[in-house]
């Protein structure tokens, strides 16, 4: 039996350190990891944890992170509650099996802690490898504090692991801003963290030696689609169980998830779309313009990237007169992609917003409260005159002449 | 192996014909179970012959059509020496106590690797077109080479 361990009402834990926590409390049998900045104390602590005697679990090291999730999907596919985590290069090599694990359903819990990808190369945070996993077929749920890192991976295990579910979860959060910043968290106790999730509910497991079974199996034309379609229904609609862990949650913690969260939307004319440690700048920008400009400023945030809040958007919108979406990764070559999936909800909307998008806080750089106002008050003036006066898409805090692409079509 | 061991259910359907169903009726993370009950007793202790092998296992499929050459056996000079159903990749020679019975030509892809570890003089099995009728193989088949004198 795993040692317990004594937990204040309030730790001073950084991101990182508030998912090891999570994952000692799940009782993970399986870490397979490949050590990456800034995500390595997650794993690292889990390791010190199985040896310190508090998990009854396994690291196993690996040559890659290839390999690491390869190791995942072999501990999970055999029937054991497996997690990782990674971040940036290490995430980019584990692509091709992560479209491995949700194809075989396997509900591995993969803490991402989101890091620019090279080149050039940097270890800061942006949403580089967050955006990369968007298609690979697993829930993406994200963290904006150390707090939220902590109950998201509690809800993450419970989530993956529902069996109408079954599907990989990822725990997204900042590089550095999350996850090196020490913040107050208030912990479940193990006994009802672990209650909370509930043991873990083996499904098809190759370890079961009287019913033998193949996971990885070749389809070709004549069967892939179907599969595959099979599987985009469960991810879609596993917003169900997404709501229903979240209303379980809050009822345990009083802390209230949902897959939209909205800021001060209630009455507000511009809004900003953002993810992770930016919602809350662009929120407290939110709070101080209301107050010193009587600017109605609201902060819109995707808590669940997939299955993508859709429907949510479209209602968070529904009154708002300018709206900017924000992406912290470089789209390379079209519009960003928050932009494209929020400007899509909303054309099948009766109401449609100006809707325009900023690139910003690449490789880190810095996003102040001054440049989340100056987004609001621009906002403000294409709600005034009913049209968008900038580039459909700018860049925020960047050096050089200001760059900018496209402009709104007024007339044919 | 059809005509070796009557009961068997080795490749006796054609890869991809079993029926189609739609995306609410395939399994759910592509699981394909390979047996069609539980199996109490350790498999590995049961011939593969009697194993209840499903239709989604490939023991049941055959792929014969995947071969252009194929290995002919030669009971009259094999030593059943098992190297050939060691090495072969797909487990596609039937042995049964420590005797070779034939192969399994729903499995065999012409590797031609029992062919390269066999170690008789001549060799107890050759590769042939896979046109070629194993009477009119073995027929052909070549004479004991001589040691040369030194």
């Amino acid at each position: 039996m795993a040692e317990k361990m004594e937990l204040n009402e309030v730790e001073v834990w950084d991101g990182n350190y508030a998912a090891a926590q999570a994952l000692r409390q799940a009782q993970v049998d399986v870490v397979a990891a490949y050590p990456i900045t800034p995500s390595t104390p997650i794993v690292e602590n889990y390791g010190a944890f199985v040896a310190n005697g508090y998990i009854d679990g396994e690291f196993v090291m690996v040559e890659s992170e290839h390999a690491a999730m390869s190791g995942c999907v072999g501990a999970a596919a055999a029937g054991g509650r497996v997690a990782t985590a990674t971040s940036s290069q290490g995430f980019m090599l584990m692509i091709e099996v992560l479209y491995q694990a949700s194809g075989m359903r396997l509900p591995i819990i993969l803490n991402v802690v989101n890091r620019a990808i090279a080149s050039p190369l940097n270890v800061r945070g942006d949403h580089g490898d967050m955006y990369a996993g968007r298609d690979s077929g697993w829930i993406q749920l994200d963290a904006f504090n150390a707090q939220e890192a902590y109950d998201l991976n509690l809800c993450a295990f419970k989530i993956g692991e529902d069996i109408n579910v079954r599907l990989p979860v990822m725990v997204h959060q900042d590089g550095f801003l999350t996850s090196h910043t020490a913040q107050n968290v208030y912990p479940l106790s193990d006994d009802e963290a672990y209650a909370f999730i509930g043991d873990y509910k083996p499904v098809d497991e190759m370890l079961d030696f009287t019913r033998a079974v193949t996971y990885g199996a070749q389809t070709e034309e004549d069967w892939h689609y179907e599969h595959k379609a099979k599987q985009h229904r469960a991810l879609m609609d596993s917003y169900t169980v997404i709501d229903r862990v979240f209303a379980e949650f809050k009822e345990k913690t009083g802390r209230e998830y949902k897959r939209l969260e909205s800021y001060l939307m209630e009455d507000a004319e511009v809004a900003i779309v953002a993810l992770g440690s930016t919602v809350e700048t662009a929120l407290l920008a939110a709070k101080q313009l209301r107050e010193s400009e009587g600017l109605k400023a609201g902060v819109v945030a995707p808590r669940v990237f997939r299955p993508f809040p859709f429907n949510e958007i479209r209602d968070a919108l529904a009154n708002v007169k300018a709206v900017a979406v924000l992406d912290r990764s470089c789209p390379m070559g079209a519009m960003g992609a928050l932009f494209n999936e929020v400007s899509a909800a909303m054309y099948a909307s009766p109401h449609r917003p100006l809707i325009t998008n900023f690139i910003y806080g690449l490789g880190g750089r810095d996003f102040s409260l001054e440049d989340a106002k100056a987004i609001f008050r621009e906002q403000k003036g294409h709600a005034d005159v009913g049209y968008i006066t900038t580039p459909l898409q700018q860049f925020s805090g960047l050096r050089g002449p200001k760059l900018g692409f496209y402009e709104m079509k007024r007339s044919k | 192996m059809k005509g070796v061991l009557a009961t068997d259910r080795r490749g006796i359907r054609e890869l991809g014909a079993e029926e189609l169903v739609g995306w609410d009726e395939v399994t759910q993370g592509v699981i394909l179970e390979s047996f069609e009950v539980p199996m109490e007793e350790n498999v590995a202790h049961i011939r593969p012959e009697e194993r209840p092998y499903s239709d989604f296992s490939s023991y049941t499929a055959t792929v014969a059509s995947w071969r252009v050459i194929k290995p002919v056996y030669n009971r009259d000079i094999c030593i059943d020496c098992q190297n050939c159903w060691v090495w072969c990749p797909d487990t596609s020679i039937i042995s049964r106590d420590k005797q070779m019975l034939g192969i399994d030509y729903d499995h065999c892809k012409g590797c031609g690797v029992c062919v390269e570890v066999c170690p008789t003089n001549p060799k107890s099995l050759l590769m042939f077109s896979e046109a070629e009728e194993p009477e009119a193989a073995l027929a052909k088949w070549p004479e004991k080479k001589k040691k040369e004198k030194k």
